[in-house]
This record gives C-alpha cells, sequence and structure tokens, in this order.
C-alpha cells in the first residue's frame, strides 16, 4: 500500500493540471497515472477537448518519456497537452539558455562570403561587408558599417533587433521577415546610428537608433542609476 | 632563406600576372634573386608576360611528378644575369595535377636559393589557388577600383586571413583612371581601402603603355620614364622596407606656375 499518491490531478480557473511525483520512479508513475484516467472515465461524457498541464516536479524527462506520456494522457480521456513543466534542466539546456542571454563580442570584418553566427546578442566591432552575413538568435549590434547582410532573431525570435553605426544593408532579416535594400538607393543619405525592428504589422522598420527606446524597453537590463 | 609573396586577386583580369611580371623584375633590378613562379597550370601566361615562352622545356608539374630537377625546369631571363628565373606552368594538364603539399615542399626548396619567389595565382577559390597559397609566407591582393573586383578581393582577403603562416595580405590598386575617379565614375583608393581594411602596398594608374609592354614579352618595370613602371619599382622598394609616399595621380599637365607654385606650399 502507498502512503501518498504518486498522480494527483487538480482544477484551477486555467483548466486541469496533473501534479505527478518525483519521487518514485518512472513505472510506476506511468501505472497510476494510467490507473487514474482509466477510473475517472466517466466525469464527462461529452466530447470536449480538455487541456492539461502536466507538472512533474524535480524529474527529469527525456524527449521520448515526453512524448511517452503526453501519448499516454490522450489515448485515455478527451485530454490534451499543453505542457509539460519540469524544474529540472541538463547542464547543456542551461547553458544554451546562458548563452542566449549573453553577449558575444567579436572584433574583425566580416568579409564577403563569410557567416558569423551565434546564440545571444552579437556586438560586432568591425563591419559587415557585402557578401557576409552575421546571424544572432538575439539582437545584433554593429560598431561598423552593416553593408551585408544580418539576421537577428534567426531561431524565430520577433521581439530581436538590428543596430548599426552604419545602416547600408543588403538584406535585413528578423525572425521570419526579409527587408532589402532599395534598389535605387543614393549614396547621399547618411544611413547613420540606425536600427531595424519588427513593427506589430510584421514589416521590417528601419528607424533612427533612439526609436528603440520606445519600442523594445526591455533592451536595457540595467538596474540602478540615479 | 627567402620569403614567398603570392599575388592573387580572386577575380580574373585585375592584372595578377602583370602585377606578378613587374614586381618579380622591379626586385630583380634592386638587385636581389628573384623566382616567379606560375601556379595557372593550363592557362599558364606569366611566360609570355616575361618573353620567355620558347625557352620552356620543363615545367611546374614536371619537377612535381619528378621528371626532371628543380633547376632543369628554370628558365634564366638572361636580361638580368643571375637574378631572375621563371618556373613555368604547365599548358597541357590541370590545376588537379599538383596537390598543396607538393607545392609546399616545392617552394620551400626554392627558397634555399632565392631572395623572393613570387607567386602568380590563377583565378579563383579552388585547387589552384590553394595550391598557390600553400607555400607563401606573404601576400598581395590586387583589385582594380570596380565593386566586382572589390567583392572577390574581399572573399579572398577572408580567406587568406584564415590561411595558417601567411602574413595579414597587403593590397595593390591597379588599373587606376584618375580623371573617371575625379568624375566619381570610380571608386577612388580611399573607399577601397577602408572598405577592405587592410594595409596598402601601392597604386598602379591604367596605362596603354603596360599592355604594350607585355605584348613584347618586355615587362613595364624595364622601362625607367614610365609612371606605371615607377608605381611596380615603388611597391618593390616598398616590399624591401623602405617607405616610399604614394604616386600622385593625377596626370593633367600641370603648368610652369602651378608647378613653382606647389613648389613653395601654396595651392
Amino acid at each position: 500500500m502507498k502512503k501518498t499518491q504518486n498522480v494527483t490531478i487538480k482544477g484551477t480557473k486555467d483548466g486541469l493540471t496533473l501534479h505527478l511525483d518525483d519521487t518514485c520512479s518512472y513505472e510506476e508513475l506511468k501505472q497510476e497515472l494510467d490507473r487514474k484516467l482509466s477510473n475517472s472515465s466517466r466525469v464527462q461524457e461529452d466530447n470536449k477537448l480538455l487541456t492539461v498541464k502536466v507538472q512533474v516536479g524535480n524529474r527529469y524527462l527525456s524527449d521520448e518519456q515526453k512524448e511517452e506520456l503526453k501519448d499516454l494522457i490522450r489515448q485515455k480521456r478527451n485530454l490534451i497537452v499543453d505542457d509539460i513543466e519540469t524544474n529540472v534542466l541538463t547542464k547543456e539546456e542551461a547553458e544554451r539558455l546562458k548563452r542566449e542571454g549573453e553577449i558575444v563580442s567579436i572584433a574583425r570584418v566580416i568579409r564577403s562570403g563569410q557567416v558569423v553566427e551565434v546564440l545571444g546578442d552579437l556586438l560586432l566591432i568591425g563591419d559587415v561587408n557585402p557578401g557576409g552575413t552575421v546571424k544572432a538568435s538575439g539582437n545584433i549590434f554593429i560598431m561598423g558599417s552593416l553593408k551585408g547582410i544580418a539576421h537577428a532573431g534567426c531561431e524565430g525570435n520577433d521581439e530581436a533587433v538590428i543596430a548599426a553605426s552604419v545602416m547600408k544593408p543588403s538584406q535585413l532579416r528578423i525572425s521570419d521577415s526579409i527587408n532589402r535594400a532599395p534598389d535605387h538607393s543614393s549614396d547621399e543619405d547618411e544611413r547613420s546610428m540606425e536600427c531595424a525592428y519588427i513593427s506589430e504589422n510584421h514589416q521590417i522598420i528601419v528607424d533612427r537608433l533612439q526609436a528603440l527606446i520606445q519600442q523594445r524597453p526591455n533592451l536595457t537590463r540595467f538596474e540602478g542609476g540615479r | 632563406m627567402g620569403e614567398a609573396i603570392v599575388i592573387t586577386s580572386g577575380k580574373g583580369g585585375v592584372g595578377k600576372t602583370t602585377t606578378s611580371a613587374n614586381i618579380g623584375t622591379a626586385l630583380a633590378l634592386q638587385g636581389k634573386r628573384v623566382c616567379l613562379v606560375d601556379t595557372d597550370i593550363g592557362l599558364r601566361n606569366l611566360d609570355v608576360v616575361m618573353g620567355l615562352e620558347n625557352r620552356i622545356i620543363y615545367d611546374l608539374v614536371d619537377v612535381i611528378q619528378g621528371r626532371c630537377k628543380i633547376h632543369q625546369a628554370l628558365v634564366k631571363d638572361k636580361r638580368f644575369e643571375d637574378k631572375l628565373y621563371l618556373l613555368p606552368a604547365a599548358q597541357t594538364t590541370d590545376k588537379t595535377a599538383v596537390e598543396p603539399e607538393q607545392m609546399k615542399t616545392l617552394i620551400d626548396d626554392l627558397k634555399q636559393d632565392y631572395d623572393y619567389i613570387i607567386i602568380d595565382c590563377p583565378a579563383g577559390i579552388e585547387q589552384g589557388y590553394k595550391n598557390a597559397v600553400a607555400g607563401a609566407d606573404k601576400a598581395i591582393v590586387v583589385t582594380t577600383p570596380e565593386a566586382s573586383a572589390v567583392r572577390d578581393a574581399d572573399r579572398i582577403i577572408g580567406l587568406l586571413e584564415k590561411e595558417e603562416g601567411v602574413e595579414p595580405p597587403k593590397l595593390v590598386i591597379n588599373r587606376i583612371r584618375s580623371h573617371m575617379v575625379e568624375s566619381k565614375g570610380m571608386m577612388d583608393i580611399d573607399e577601397v581601402t577602408t572598405h577592405l581594411s587592410i594595409d596598402l602596398i601601392g597604386i598602379v594608374a591604367d596605362d596603354d603603355e603596360v599592355i604594350k609592354a607585355s605584348n613584347h614579352g618586355q615587362p613595364i618595370a624595364l622601362n625607367p620614364d614610365n609612371k606605371a613602371s615607377i608605381a611596380y619599382r615603388n611597391i618593390a622598394r616598398r616590399i624591401l622596407g623602405e617607405s616610399v609616399p604614394l604616386q600622385h595621380l593625377d596626370n593633367k599637365e600641370k603648368g610652369m606656375f602651378t608647378k613653382i607654385k606647389r613648389f613653395f606650399g601654396v595651392r
């Protein structure tokens, strides 16, 4: 006989949450989950699909295990797993998260044919020449002139921005949006200290650098000062 | 122990071979022992520009495949007594006949006997380029003030920077037409150098005489009065470590009065 239940179902106003205990074995957990969900099959007879959240506490689940649990829950009831939440991160995931939050600085000229790709924000001290490409999962800040291609938020982050001292790109990409330079750009107009971001209607807007203060207040990480 | 300098550009037709021939000639005129190596296997023409075509007996591929000794393949340029030699490329095979490792061994051998090895690189970034760069200690990138040539030079510089054992490349801007630069129809020197951000080692004005001289197999650097010739000689002096100011490119004939004014520093 078990003292405590390994699987508890809680209903909140946001929907159902399955709490799965993190001290028992995975096999035990699966058995009990199976039993629990079969027992409660009489609760609802209509075919409305319910989304549930799954909380697994301090248990690490591999991707296969996650799929297995999702399948298990989906088979039994008209339930759909919305998300599996765990408190545990693998070292790789943690390192990746850390790197995504960092600013990578590079001091060199990105020349034609060269591609530089970083996780996190990119701070480039130098130029991007025509034919060169810089990519970052976060924002891109270029201290020199951008004459090649810059792709910010390349893993699908619409909030990402591109800023350059001289903005003369052949192409700008943010997340899935692409913007290219006008075919007949006059050399006269000074394109200095500019930024690019995605507007509400999914267009890449090029604006003066100061516009970012309003558009992306989250860029400020500094707290304090007076 | 000499040093090997590769002359490269990425794009074809910007004047790699002419530059190689003239820098080699100018270095020989300065009393250095120079060996020119043509690595454009299958499309050789450094021998034509040097006027040595009909003296070729063996070539680079013969040396590498062991059909002859190095000194048998070297063509001596009689105009310079014992200073200038040419190792011609093969014309009958293609660039895959040679591996970069073999090329490096060959250049290292030549470095024992010569002060400067000037390697004429083929256009492109494939096998031929890799062979040419394999043995080099230094690199000179040739470009013309045109967007396409500058773009390819940029690509080549990026590749050269990754190459171990090759010093950061130096830039030669070739075929500058000063009247077009003045009318903004051509990039000016500043534009090219800021774009490529490497050190400039020489500028050469566009000159019909250069082509004429090449056609006669007499490198222009042999002519002491020509402007392009002086430009090549200046490059050679800079390679030797002298500091030589850049040439003035405005070729308009100035009146006596302006010359005097310039002499006194009045603009």
